[in-house]
């Protein structure tokens, strides 16, 4: 299988390394997620981003969506890796796939994953657009926010 | 007591370093580190509201007691994936 489950990395991802990293005899679905850098944001051009981590609490917190989302979905294993450093457009930023025995569980598994990554996981996005920069800010990390994490499930299983 | 106080993205910026060693009373607390910092880089202080902090690389709350040797990092919002 080779891919360990959850990632914090400079190197360019593979959604390949990790479909089979989560694939098994047992598993009839894979569901992936990739996440890119985007030419524009909020009206301006984008040049390139730098994600920047608090690494040993980054793993910890993807190794946690990975334990939440086993206890919701008891068959279903997810791999998540998230990219740091500078990512030009097109580049994968993130990338998630979850196996499971079937097809609901997985692409439910995979959308509460990548949520969660966004309300939880300290990673940071500086935004480089012609004429300036910026640093994008979006959740208050509380991993402990039962409120967020029912809002995660609930657009997963929408 | 001694800890080490770790910023990042904003917040890192603002202060202008990543890493700060603080001498901090015995009995403080991640909030009490968090208000001697903003006491010494103002600009910090309007993301009191919208912070999260970890002590040894462990979600913790501000109103969690540090210890000698410690590393206490303050959390700007996240904006991963």
């Amino acid at each position: 299988m080779g891919a360990p489950l959850t990632a914090v990395t400079t190197m360019p991802l593979s959604a390949e390394g990790l479909v089979a990293a989560v694939s098994s005899r047992g598993a009839g679905a894979v569901a992936s997620f990739v996440g890119l850098v985007r030419d524009r944001n909020q009206g301006r051009q984008v040049t390139h981003l730098v994600y920047e981590a608090y690494e040993p609490l980054a793993e910890k917190a993807l190794a946690r969506i990975c334990e939440e989302a086993a206890a919701r979905w008891p068959k279903t294993v997810l791999a998540i890796h998230h990219r740091v450093g500078r990512l030009d457009i097109g580049e994968a930023s993130v990338a998630i796939a979850a196996a499971s025995p079937h097809r609901a569980d997985a692409f439910a598994a995979c959308r509460y994953a990548i949520e969660r990554v966004k309300q939880i996981v300290p990673i940071w996005k500086h935004e480089f657009f012609d004429g300036g920069d910026v640093w994008i800010e979006g959740a208050t990390a509380d991993p402990d926010d039962e409120a967020a994490r029912e809002r995660a499930l609930a657009i997963a299983c929408a | 007591m001694r800890v080490t106080v770790r910023l990042f993205a904003r917040l890192r910026e603002l202060a202008g370093a990543a890493e700060f060693v603080r001498e901090v009373p015995p009995g403080a607390t991640a909030a009490d580190v968090w208000k001697g910092l903003v006491r010494d880089h103002p600009a910090l202080a309007p993301y009191e509201a919208s912070l999260s902090c970890a002590v040894n690389a462990e979600y913790a709350r501000m109103t969690t007691s540090v210890a000698d040797g410690d590393e206490v990092a303050f959390l700007p919002p996240v904006s991963g994936g």
